[in-house]
């Protein structure tokens, strides 16, 4: 389970002095779900991401994630959670194996234990015939495989994904989307952030509208429907991000 | 911070780096050339162009041949001149590099010696600053003086004296130093330089490839994202640039006793020999660590500071030039260990490495040095673990 409360970041800009990039942000995730995390670009998505993968650490406020304080236990939060964003990219000159094992080593597992799951990921993904090929060598389909093993070689309960399908090709894009849907299936907290309203739609249990760093709106697509009289995402999104905060 | 952690990050970063031929050729391939190169290279270089300069003799000009046909012909009959018939055009000749050197003998010059007057000036043409026309005037000089003892020598010899009336004092020198004191003041006064700045060439492309390197790449998230925490994160990389640093340095100084032994075998003709013995070798090791982790971390703090490799690549060119300035000053005449200069980074090693290389042991200077040397390598290592601390320097934009 993700729980925000308060979730804050200041950075300190030299030309544009205090910038609140997240404002106050609370709200909750649940297992086996899909809260997604709708907003445009520069709307606070990442760094709210960020905040709870406890790569940033807030400004105020704090958040628990499956259980831990990201102010007061980062590197537990870490242990249990799964990051993946196109920034997340992968060590060239490793292999796909040594890739995933080297992330599975540094969440503390044993080797044993390891090599066990690094057979199942690779079984499971398909990914046996460039286990030992260097990342720099692969298709971005066969990167993509190697991202999703490294962020799930510790089984971590909760994921996060930011912006997970920029970028990517549509079967790629389709990879991706599917693995989202797998880990819900599979009870896990899922996180995801996005700007396209068709993948909000068919993908989150609940949408969280986040603008200029504030979280306008929440609740279920139906609810969203309800409250602003609208059927289509982008209409309502629109009109949340322009009445006033 | 857990040692496993730090290890995992270690071993890592040494066989990605290992994987990266730019790392290969500057850590392993650069050091064991450089000084066969630099040693057997420039030997043979410098052989061939002697041998050269031997095989051409030089092309020179009498002018007024007639007025002094004595000095002439012993001119003449130097192997290393050319004579060439003497034309108007002799200054441009020498401009234009065809002709080395030109004589002028003035009118009456054999007349006056002759009558035991002072004889005229002789004129040496020559073209100043180029190497060959400067070493044929030199040679000129020299026959002239050989001709001007000879003349006094009879002058003397004509009224009953003894041509020793010209020399009552006679000097000589005699050198005292050992043998290896003098080849460690030539080796070791460059030895030290040599050092620092292979541990700096050595650490400058890990510490960027591991920080700026990895942002670039975009695989720092990827890092951050996982449960080791970042101090652990900054030990692994700043260890695995500390290893590279040191491999360059050994490497190096392995290939310079290599190339220092093949010279000495090879007959240079230099009767000293460069020893250094298991303790010196150790105990400038250990004051070159301290400098080698200083360097490692500021350069892996500058550099992660760098958005890209390439700005990584601008910042850490000051530390080289930070590192060139007080090496250099080392071998400045004068310049000595002592209380002060024990305190500035680099230079104090620098300094001491000298004196032991030499045979010297100021223990109380070398004390100083390793004291002082660990502190600045400490504030070295805070300031890239601080660096990695902060988020406004891991996400620059």
């Amino acid at each position: 389970m993700i729980e925000a409360h308060g979730l804050t970041k200041v950075f300190q800009d030299r030309k544009r002095g205090e910038i609140r990039a997240v404002d106050r942000v609370s709200f909750r995730a649940l297992p086996g779900q899909i809260y997604g995390l709708l907003g445009a670009n520069g709307a606070g998505k990442t760094t709210t991401l960020r905040m709870l993968a406890t790569i940033l650490q807030p400004t105020e406020g704090t958040a628990r994630v499956a259980g831990y304080d990201v102010v007061q236990e980062p590197e537990k939060v870490r242990q249990h959670v799964g990051f993946l964003s196109t920034a997340t990219a992968l060590y060239g000159r490793l292999t796909a194996e040594e890739m995933v094992a080297y992330f599975g080593r540094l969440h503390g597992m044993e080797e044993n234990a390891l090599r066990a799951r690094i057979e199942e990921l690779f079984t499971t993904l398909d990914m046996h015939s460039f286990r030992d090929r260097r990342c720099d060598k692969l298709s971005t389909g066969m990167k993509q495989k190697v991202s999703i093993a490294r962020t799930l070689v510790h089984d971590p309960p909760v994921m996060i994904f930011d912006e997970p399908t920029v970028g990517l090709d549509v079967m790629t894009a389709r990879t991706i989307v599917g693995f989202i849907r797998d880990c819900r299936a599979r009870g896990k907290t899922v996180i995801f952030s996005t700007h396209v309203m068709s993948e909000a739609e068919k993908l989150c249990d609940t949408i969280g509208i986040i603008h200029n760093g504030t979280l306008r709106a929440e609740g279920t697509l139906a609810e969203l429907q309800r409250r602003y009289n609208e059927t289509d995402l982008e209409e309502i999104f629109i009109r949340v991000v322009e009445q006033p905060a | 911070m857990t040692l496993r952690n730090v290890l995992i990050v270690y071993r890592k970063e040494l066989l990605d780096m290992m994987r990266d031929r730019r790392t290969l050729f500057a850590t392993l391939v650069f050091p064991l050339v450089l000084f066969p190169l630099l040693s057997t290279g420039f030997a043979k270089l410098s052989e061939m162009s002697l041998e050269k300069t031997r095989r051409e003799a030089q092309r020179i000009m009498l002018l007024g041949e007639e007025h002094a046909p004595e000095l002439a012909a012993r001119i003449r009959a130097d192997e290393q001149f050319d004579v060439v018939a003497p034309e108007a055009n002799f200054r441009e000749q020498i401009n234009e590099k065809k002709l080395r050197a030109a004589v002028e003998f003035p009118p009456g010059f054999q007349a006056s010696l002759e009558q035991g007057a002072p004889a005229p000036e002789i004129r040496i043409y020559l073209y100043q600053t180029e190497l060959r026309s400067e070493a044929a005037a030199e040679r000129l000089e020299a026959i002239a003086r050989e001709y001007r003892e000879q003349v006094v020598g009879r002058r003397l010899a004509s009224r009953g004296f003894s041509a020793a009336l010209l020399k009552p004092v006679e000097t000589r020198r005699e050198d005292v130093a050992r043998a290896e004191q003098v080849a460690g003041m030539r080796l070791g006064r460059l030895l030290p330089y040599f050092i620092i700045l292979l541990c700096a060439s050595g650490a400058l492309h890990p510490a960027i490839d591991l920080t700026a390197g990895e942002k670039e790449r975009g695989t720092l998230e990827t890092l951050l994202a996982s449960a080791a925490r970042r101090i652990e994160l900054v030990a692994g990389k700043f260890l695995v640039v500390l290893t590279l640093s040191l491999v360059t340095t050994l490497l190096a100084l392995g290939s310079f006793a290599y190339s220092v032994l093949y010279l000495q075998r090879g007959g240079s003709g230099a009767s000293e020999t460069f020893t250094v013995s298991a303790g010196s070798a150790v105990l400038v090791f250990a004051l070159v660590l301290p400098v080698a982790v200083l360097l490692s971390g500021v350069l892996l703090a500058l550099a992660v500071f760098a958005k890209s490799y390439k700005e990584a690549q601008s910042y850490t060119g000051y530390v080289m030039l930070g590192v060139l300035l007080p090496a250099i000053g080392s071998v400045l005449p004068g310049v000595e260990i002592n209380p002060v200069t024990a305190w500035v980074p680099i230079l104090n090693v620098s300094l001491v490495a000298q004196e032991i290389f030499t045979g010297s042991f100021p223990w109380l200077s070398i004390a100083l040095v390793l004291i002082s040397s660990c502190v600045y390598a400490a504030l070295g290592l805070g300031l890239a673990a601080w660096q990695f601390n902060r988020e406004e320097v891991l996400f620059r934009a």
